[in-house]
């Protein structure tokens, strides 16, 4: 589904490689997940493949549903199915919670050529899985992320996964910041989410994320690269050993 | 891009899709009506100004309230003072008088009046007829419908063309009439009030206005009444080289209430076009009134070429004790805007509020604010100011707080933001702040902000194109503002920002 061949990335404004070479395929109903130490190149990878600025792609391509992505706007990555929850959710102040959900619902369907939500399906869908994710009415209305404490911004990114329905999800720390019952809110809505047509990237830190979200495939990235693939034990490994292990075994 | 003008179109777009991108991407109100019209010679000076009191068929007192102010203007010289730059405005190259030939005898009801403007006032979305209701500008379908009528006069170059429901708001004792007819139906009423808000003397521009005015507005609401439906006048100018100079006056008497909208287009001209109006409201005792302005005249091109010279005074005058004035602009449109929205707040615990969007794209320039006088004990003012700038364009905020001696225990609140959008634009923001008393206090907070990188890519991730996303993100800047504003106006506003800043970003 997001086959990622080869990936060079360096920053816009300084000589500097941050991706040296990513190659990985996220394919339908997988959970992947991520891992490395800080500076390793995670984050960027998010937004390079969501289509930020900032980023220089020297080599390599990012192929989602058989569409090359990589020359695509960010809200033409966003309709083709890819979704990014971010790790320091952007506030809006003055727009209301549910006016962007709409705005975002109805420019991703407008792409596609489909039709408008209705007002009364969008109320319906939003209170249905606002309740899920323990978002109240209140939360709805205020603006975008304005006054949200760390959990309730990670919890309305969950909300607009839910609501937008995307075909690959990465997830950047969402763990980030979240008490244990946080996180296993966000988790609950992610694992609501998981379908044999969705894939998912989970980029963390830690093994406790994956406690809740139970990853089928874990990376473990370290300079630009992946260095080492496995399945869930390896996230355990992680975290009773460190990185450096794992760092000096792969080099 | 004009209708006329060809639009590269890829293959499999239906002609749905080509009219709707032509609508979104361009001044929707640009187009012109063809039609015969009468004008007056070019220039102003006595002969004229006769000539404009002669073909409203005034009394006697009026032409020489007129003369008087021809006389008054010829000593005056143009304010420069205002952060705004354009050409030198020749005024004797300008036509004071422009009315459609169907108009010469003025038709006796709304079935009378000339298809052709009918039509032109129909496809601006102000439906001319009684049983519509005007839905914003535009007829939108969220609206509901015939629960709420308002009542439109409607000024097509130097003439009203029609007001509607004016029986209706007859009943209620309601006056709303052009203020060509309320000069001969109600000479007491403008003799006393006309003059004693903005007075001949007031400025170079109000005094030009007092000498050539032509038309406009005239609300009267006797006391103790609640204006059965909002009023609305909608300004168009079509003919060219055509100044506009309307004259708008209400007056609300001891506890009665109105809502008065106000909504201005022009057709894309080359050539600037001047538009100076004055409005004054008169608020007695009890009263109040709230007044909206959605102003769209046509802004220019992208490289600054055409577009209207807005040199516009209003101003409200509390005079009984617990009036209540509040102003709310919507400023998109024209070259240059030159407009200060005022209130003298005479009336003990009178209260004046100003709301403002001002929004300045490609090589626009606004100048723009309030002045709140503050002179009776108890009163109140509150100010918030949005403005946006974008492309080249600059945008001032100007305002003005005084509290003089005796306007003990009075109280304002100013809240000033600017926003940027781009590298090349500016926004100012200067504030005059006099307190002549030490009971009063005087608030005043100012921001200055960049449309972020962050919040746009944020939107874009989630599926908004570039624009799409500006426009969310400044329609939150505004919210306080178009929260302000009456519902059909909100929508209107709301639209009227994203297609403002077409083009500002990327």
């Amino acid at each position: 589904m997001l086959k990622i061949n080869n990936l060079h990335v360096s920053l816009d404004d300084e000589d500097k490689q941050i991706l040296k070479g990513v190659d990985l395929n996220v394919d339908a109903g997988k959970v992947h997940a991520i891992m490395g130490p800080n500076g390793s190149g995670k984050s960027t990878l998010s937004y390079v493949l969501s289509g930020k600025d900032g980023y220089n792609v020297t080599n390599g391509t990012v192929e989602l549903n058989g569409y090359d992505i990589l020359e695509l706007e960010p809200e033409e990555r966003a309709s083709l199915g890819l979704f990014l929850a971010f790790q320091y959710p952007i506030e809006i102040p003055g727009v209301g919670n549910m006016t962007f959900l709409r705005t975002a619902i109805n420019a991703q369907r407008k792409s596609r050529g489909e039709d408008e939500i209705s007002a009364t399906d969008f109320l319906r869908l939003v209170r249905e899985k606002a309740a899920t994710l323990k978002i109240d009415t209140d939360m709805l209305k205020r603006p975008v992320n304005v006054g949200f404490s760390g959990g309730e911004k990670k919890r309305n990114e969950i909300l607009q996964m839910a609501m937008l329905e995307p075909k690959v999800c990465i997830l950047d720390e969402t763990d980030s910041g979240l008490d244990v019952d946080a996180m296993k809110l966000v988790a609950n809505g992610v694992n609501a989410l998981r379908d044999e047509g969705r894939g998912f990237l989970v980029i963390t830190h830690y093994q406790r994320l994956l406690d809740h979200i139970k990853p089928d495939i874990v990376h473990i990235m370290a300079d630009g690269k992946i260095v080492k693939t496995g399945g869930p034990e390896l996230a355990i490994e992680v975290e009773n050993n460190g990185y450096s292990d794992l760092l000096d075994e792969a080099s | 891009m004009g209708a006329g003008e060809t639009l590269q179109v890829k293959e499999g777009v239906d002609q749905e899709t080509i009219d709707a991108v032509r609508e979104v991407s361009t001044y929707k109100y640009g187009w012109d009506t063809d039609i015969e019209m009468e004008y007056a010679p070019k220039g102003v000076n006595e002969d004229i100004v006769k000539l404009i009191s002669e073909k409203n068929s005034e009394p006697e007192w009026m032409t020489s309230w007129r003369l008087g102010a021809l006389e008054r203007w010829k000593k005056m010289t143009e304010p420069k003072w205002a952060m705004v730059e354009y050409p030198e405005i020749d005024f004797q190259d300008q036509y004071y008088y422009a009315r459609p030939k169907s108009m010469v005898e003025k038709p006796k009801s709304l079935e009378e009046v000339d298809p052709k403007l009918l039509a032109t006032y129909e496809k601006l979305g102000i439906p001319l007829k009684e049983q519509m209701i005007l839905a914003g500008v535009e007829d939108n379908a969220d609206t509901p419908s015939n629960d709420r009528k308002v009542a439109v006069d409607a000024v097509f170059d130097s003439v009203s063309v029609g007001t509607t429901f004016q029986s209706e708001l007859k009943k209620a004792g309601v006056i709303f009439c052009s203020i060509s007819e309320a000069i001969k139906e109600y000479p007491d009423l403008v003799q006393k009030y006309l003059g004693s808000v903005v007075p001949v003397s007031d400025n170079f521009y109000a005094t030009l206005n007092s000498a050539v005015f032509s038309d406009g507005s005239f609300v009267y609401i006797p006391p103790g009444v609640r204006c059965p439906m909002e009023l609305s006048t909608y300004f168009r100018i079509n003919a060219e080289n055509t100044g506009q100079f309307e004259r708008t006056l209400i007056i609300a008497d001891k506890g009665s209430y109105v809502s008065y909208l106000e909504g201005c287009t022009a057709p894309k001209r080359d050539t600037a076009q001047l538009h100076a109006a004055v409005v004054e409201i008169v608020v007695e005792e009890d009263a109040e009134v709230k007044y909206s302005t959605v102003q769209n005249w046509f802004p220019g091109d992208e490289h600054g070429n055409g577009g209207i010279y807005n040199f516009v005074t209003k101003r409200a005058d509390c005079r009984g004790d617990r009036s209540k004035v509040m102003w709310t602009q919507v400023e998109t449109g024209s070259a240059v805007t030159w407009k200060y929205p005022s209130c003298i707040l005479r009336g003990n615990e009178s209260q004046g509020e100003f709301y403002s969007i001002a929004i300045a794209n490609n090589h626009q320039q606004a100048d723009t604010g309030t002045k709140m006088l503050h002179l009776g004990k108890n009163t109140k003012s509150r100010i918030v100011s949005k403005g946006i700038s974008a492309g080249v364009a600059q945008n001032t905020y100007r305002g003005q707080v005084n509290m003089h001696p005796r306007a003990k225990n009075s109280r304002n609140y100013t809240q000033c933001d600017s926003l940027l959008i781009g590298d090349k634009c500016g926004a100012h923001t200067v504030p005059y702040i006099e307190v002549k008393n030490n009971s009063s206090r005087v608030e005043h907070e100012a921001t200055t902000s960049k449309v972020d990188d962050d919040q746009l890519f944020y939107c874009r991730q989630r599926g908004m194109d570039e624009e799409e996303a500006v426009a969310l993100v400044v329609n939150g800047f505004c919210k306080d503002v178009l929260q302000a504003l009456p519902m059909e106006f909100a929508m209107e506003a709301q639209q009227l920002v994203a297609i403002s800043l077409e083009g500002s970003v990327g």
